[in-house]
C-alpha cells in the first residue's frame, strides 16, 4: 500500500481549507470598497492601501519595527555565532550546561518572560526605548541563533576544515576562510528568520512597549481592539508580500530548496 | 578541527547577555511574588505571603483556572482532530507537490498572529463570511455572535496551534513501521479497521505529545484570547497581562504567572507518563 488514499486526501483537503481561509479573507478584505469589516465586500477599491499610506502612526510604528528588527538580527548574530562555533568545535567542561543554558528562555512563555522584563526594565527606565524592546526580543532570538548555527555548523564536512588545518591554517584562519564560507547559507537563513521573529514578536512588544513606543505588532493590536475596518487587511497584506519576498530572496540567494533536500 | 583554544571567550558574551536580559529579570520575578502592595496602590518591599494569600483566597483564581483549562481542552481537541488527517495525509502522501504541501500546513506559524486573528474576524464576525452565508441561505435569520465569546476563541486558538501540533504527529508518525498496516490489510482488513486497530494504537504516543504541546501553548496563549475574547473572555494569561500592565499590580501578577507554570510544570509531569503508558 502507497499513498495517501481518497478519503484521507478529501479530510486533509478540508483541513487545508481551514488554515488558509484566513490569510485569503485578509487578502481579499484589504481591497475591500467597503468602510466596516463585511465579508465577502459589496466592491473592491484600493483606497484602504491610500489609507495606509498616509496613517502616521502605523508608518511610524513600521519604521521602529524595521530598526528593532534589524539591530536584533545583527546582535543575536554577533553574539549568538560565535558561541554555536564554541559549542560545536570545540571541547571544553560544561559545555552541555552552556548549550542548555542557550536553549533556556525556549522553555518559557513569552507571556512570562515579557512580565518579568516588565518588572525588570521599569526601574532601569527600559520600558518604552528601541534599547528595551530590542533586548526583549533577544531572549527569542539569540537561543534560536545558537540552536540554528550549533547544528548547521555540527553538520558542516569536517575534512575539508582538517585539510585546511594540514595545509597550515591557524585555527582562526580556518573558521574565517573555510567554516564560516561554508556556513554561509545557514548565516542567512538565521538572519532572516531573527529579524522576521523580532518584526512579528507581539507579546513581550505589548509588555515592554508602553503608550509611547509602539512597534507595529503593538499598533495593529490597539487599531483592531478601536476601529474596526478594513485598514489592518491592507497592512496584513503587504505584510504577508513582504515576508514571501524575504522567503523567496533568501531562496535565490541560497538555494533553500537545494539545501533541504540535500 | 580541534583547535578553538579559548572557547570561554565565545560563549561568554551570549552567557553574560542572558544573564542580564533572561535569568535576572526571571529571579526578579519569583522575588517580586514575595512583594505587598500598600494602601496607597504602590509596591511594598516585602517578604511576605501576603499577595499569595489573597490570590489564592480569591474565587476569581479558580473561575480563570477553570476557564483556561477548559479553554486550552478543547482548543486542543478540535486541533487534533483537525491536525492528525493532515499530518498522516503528509506521513503518506508521494505527491511531489509534499514539501509545498507541509509548508502550507505550518504556514500559521509564518504569519503574524495579528494578521490570522484578523482574518477570523472577518470570517465569524457579525458581517463575516459565515453569518452572511448562513443568512443567505436561511439558516438564520439575524446574525449568530460567533467572535468576542468564547466560540470564537476556542476557534483562533485551535487555528494557532494546529501547525505546532501537525510537526509534532508527523515527528511521531516517522517512527510508525508501514509494514505492520500492510500486514494488516493483505490479511483482508479494509483501510478503516487497519487505521482503527493499528495505525492509530500505534500513534497515540505521537497524539499524547502533540496534545500535551498544543495545551502548554493555549494555556499561555495571549494575543487570541485578548483580541477575539473583545475584552468578554478571562482567562490567567489575560489577567496576567491586565493586572501587571493596567492595575500595575506586579506582585499579584507575579503570584498568577507562578501558579501557571506550576500548572504547566504539573502537566509536563503527567504527560510523559501517559505517553508511556499508551505504548506499553
Amino acid at each position: 500500500m502507497s499513498g495517501a488514499g481518497p478519503a484521507l486526501s478529501i479530510l486533509a483537503g478540508i483541513v487545508y481549507a481551514v488554515i488558509l481561509a484566513p490569510i485569503i479573507v485578509v487578502v481579499t478584505l484589504a481591497f475591500s470598497v467597503d468602510n466596516y469589516i463585511v465579508f465577502p465586500p459589496s466592491g473592491f477599491s484600493p483606497r484602504w492601501f491610500a489609507q495606509l499610506a498616509s496613517n502616521a502612526p502605523l508608518l511610524a510604528a513600521l519604521r521602529l519595527s524595521i530598526t528593532i528588527a534589524t539591530a536584533v538580527a545583527v546582535l543575536s548574530l554577533a553574539i549568538g555565532v560565535p558561541a554555536a562555533l564554541a559549542l560545536s568545535k570545540a571541547r571544553f567542561r560544561g559545555r552541555e550546561t552552556v548549550r542548555a543554558i542557550f536553549l533556556a528562555p525556549l522553555l518559557l512563555p513569552t507571556l512570562i518572560t515579557g512580565l518579568a522584563l516588565l518588572t525588570f526594565f521599569t526601574p532601569l527606565h527600559l520600558t518604552a526605548t528601541i534599547a528595551g524592546l530590542a533586548l526583549g526580543h533577544m531572549t527569542i532570538t539569540l537561543p534560536f541563533v545558537v540552536r540554528m548555527m550549533t547544528t548547521a555548523l555540527a553538520t558542516l564536512p569536517p575534512d575539508i576544515e582538517a585539510a585546511a588545518a594540514t595545509l597550515g591554517a591557524s585555527p582562526w584562519r580556518v573558521i574565517r576562510r573555510v567554516t564560516l564560507p561554508l556556513a554561509a547559507p545557514g548565516l542567512i537563513a538565521c538572519t532572516a528568520l531573527s529579524f522576521l521573529l523580532s518584526f512579528d514578536e507581539t507579546v513581550i512588544s505589548l509588555f515592554v512597549a508602553g503608550p509611547r513606543a509602539a512597534t507595529l505588532p503593538v499598533e495593529m493590536v490597539r487599531y483592531v481592539e478601536s476601529r474596526t475596518d478594513p485598514l489592518i487587511a491592507a497592512l496584513s497584506t503587504a505584510l504577508i508580500a513582504g515576508s514571501l519576498i524575504v522567503v523567496v530572496l533568501v531562496e535565490r540567494l541560497v538555494g533553500f530548496a537545494r539545501a533541504v533536500q540535500a | 578541527m580541534s583547535a578553538i583554544s579559548r572557547p570561554h571567550l565565545l560563549v561568554l558574551p551570549g552567557l553574560a547577555l542572558l544573564a542580564f536580559i533572561y535569568a535576572w529579570p526571571i529571579v526578579g520575578l519569583l522575588r517580586t511574588a514575595f512583594n505587598e502592595i500598600g494602601p496607597t496602590g504602590a509596591m511594598v518591599e516585602a517578604w511576605s505571603l501576603q499577595t499569595s494569600r489573597e490570590v489564592f483566597s480569591d474565587l476569581f483564581t479558580y473561575e480563570l483556572t477553570l476557564n483556561s483549562l477548559r479553554l486550552s481542552l478543547s482548543a486542543t481537541a478540535i486541533a487534533l482532530a483537525l491536525a492528525y488527517p493532515v499530518a498522516l495525509f503528509l506521513f503518506r502522501t508521494q505527491s511531489r507537490f509534499r514539501g509545498v504541501l507541509a509548508v502550507i500546513a505550518v504556514m500559521p506559524m509564518l504569519v503574524s498572529g495579528v494578521v490570522r486573528v484578523f482574518g477570523w474576524l472577518a470570517i465569524l464576525g457579525d458581517r463575516g463570511l459565515i453569518n452572511t452565508l448562513a443568512q443567505s441561505l436561511g439558516i438564520t435569520g439575524s446574525p449568530v455572535r460567533l467572535v468576542y465569546n468564547w466560540t470564537g476563541v476556542t476557534i483562533g486558538l485551535a487555528e494557532s496551534i494546529m501547525p505546532y501540533m501537525i510537526l509534532a504527529l508527523l515527528a511521531g508518525f516517522g517512527r510508525l513501521d508501514r509494514t505492520l498496516e500492510e500486514a494488516a490489510r493483505s490479511l483482508g482488513a479494509s483501510p478503516l479497521r487497519a487505521f482503527l486497530r493499528v495505525t492509530l494504537p500505534l500513534s497515540l504516543p505521537a497524539v499524547t505529545l502533540a496534545c500535551g504541546l498544543g495545551f502548554v501553548l493555549s494555556m499561555s496563549a495571549y494575543i487570541t484570547p485578548r483580541l477575539l475574547g473583545g475584552g468578554k473572555v478571562f482567562v490567567l494569561a489575560t489577567e496576567i497581562f491586565e493586572q501587571a500592565t493596567t492595575n500595575t499590580n506586579w506582585p499579584t501578577a507575579a503570584v498568577l504567572a507562578i501558579y501557571m507554570l506550576a500548572l504547566l510544570g504539573v502537566l509536563a509531569a503527567i504527560a510523559p507518563a501517559a505517553g508511556r503508558r499508551n505504548k506499553a
